[in-house]
């Protein structure tokens, strides 16, 4: 009987020290407030910027925002590249990356940010294309060249850039990398 | 600088009332969630100054004027979460979870959802708690959880930057292209931001490339 309570006792030091050693395990507070709560209520999606704003007509707005990238090409594929020869007049052909209008918005239809793990991440640099988005990554040309820029990049000289080529504060060189603010 | 906040104020007043074509990143994309907590602006994904991580960056109720910034806050009801696709058939693998409460940024994962889809359950515990940091702080509040992950939340300057107000002259007809030296649309402005900085080697994906996306959600 003795020995048995001896070993409860020893089983509850045990427990206690395991339980404190987990909770020393993490940078969480003991118990956690959230663990397991439900969001359920869509809310709002994006991967690549822009697409949304660009190519989505006013209609499907909502629709886009609630649709899971893996059928979004199927969904918005053939809307999206009527809206981008409807900003090309008619004259889409291609664009500096090869690509036919069916090509390229089978590319953009699926919103998801592809991102490389073994180097540099960039949206588009001249030489990488599509490995990740930087805070400097001049988005909108690199857009608006691929939009109206025709297979060299030339045509459309007064549409390929909007001129702002950087932000309007300067990023820090380490974490959080954005600048304070105004 | 009167005159430019003025010109801001224009800007937002026409994202606002127009109806015509909006390309603002992703500010205000959508009628649902315009003007709200979970309307997202931009989704950045980078390597860390340390190569061995990647960066995740999510901004949130984006516009806002040093006034309005100061007084903004995160939402309890509202989850921000990046999804990550690790095999190429854009369905997410992982997730990191950001749910905001009691003054502090609780950031979950990289974890296997619970779910893929639209909705979401807070999967686990905390990997890195973070208090979030004020709009009077001088510098940054970060944390560092045990798995190696760092985490900042609050208000930043908003680090996207383009020419809306031309683009909206051309696309209505009033302009024909751009103007020589541009005017950033958004040079002023603010964010909620929540940055993660995660290992790379937290990642499941063997193929050396992920797929991200952000998506927010709120509670019943």
């Amino acid at each position: 009987m003795k020995k048995n309570i001896i070993t409860l006792l020893s089983f509850c030091a045990l427990t206690a020290a395991l339980s404190s050693c987990s909770k020393n395990n993490n940078n969480a507070t003991p118990t956690d407030p959230n663990t397991g709560a439900v969001f359920a209520v869509t809310g709002d999606q994006v991967g690549r910027p822009g697409i949304a704003t660009v190519f989505v007509g006013a209609a499907d707005k909502d629709t886009f925002n609630a649709t899971i990238p893996s059928v979004m090409s199927a969904a918005f594929q053939s809307k999206f590249v009527t809206q981008l020869q409807a900003y090309n007049g008619g004259a889409y052909t291609s664009n500096i990356l090869g690509l036919n209008a069916s090509a390229f918005m089978g590319v953009l239809s699926t919103d998801v940010l592809n991102v490389s793990l073994t180097g540099k991440t960039t949206y588009y640099d001249g030489t990488n294309v599509l490995t990740g988005r930087a805070l400097n990554d001049d988005v909108i040309d690199v857009s608006l060249t691929l939009i109206f820029g025709g297979p060299n990049g030339t045509s459309n000289p007064g549409l390929t850039s909007d001129h702002v080529n950087a932000n309007d504060k300067a990023f820090l060189t380490v974490f959080p990398y954005e600048a304070a603010p105004w | 600088m009167k005159n430019s906040k003025l010109i801001i104020a224009c800007a937002l007043a026409a994202l606002t009332l127009g109806g015509g074509i909006l390309w603002a990143s992703d500010h205000a994309d959508a009628p649902k969630v315009t003007g709200k907590s979970t309307d997202i602006t931009d989704l950045y994904v980078f390597q860390g100054a340390n190569t061995n991580n990647l960066v995740f960056v999510g901004n949130v109720q984006g516009l806002m004027s040093p006034a309005t910034t100061a007084t903004a806050t995160f939402d309890e009801n509202t989850m921000i979460e990046f999804k990550i696709d690790d095999n190429g058939d854009n369905v997410e693998d992982q997730v990191i979870q950001c749910v905001y409460k009691g003054g502090q940024m609780y950031i979950y994962g990289p974890v296997k959802p619970a779910q893929t889809g639209l909705a979401a359950t807070v999967v686990g515990t905390a990997s890195v708690v973070v208090p979030v940091t004020p709009y009077s702080a001088t510098t940054p509040i970060t944390a560092t959880g045990s798995t190696g992950i760092t985490a900042f939340a609050g208000p930043r300057d908003d680090p996207f930057f383009f020419d809306l107000n031309q683009f909206h002259k051309i696309t209505g007809g009033t302009a024909t292209g751009f103007l020589p030296t541009g005017n950033d649309t958004f040079a002023g402005t603010n964010v909620m931001s929540v940055v993660v900085e995660v290992p790379k080697s937290m990642f499941t994906s063997t193929t050396g490339k992920i797929g991200v996306w952000m998506q927010t959600h709120q509670k019943m």
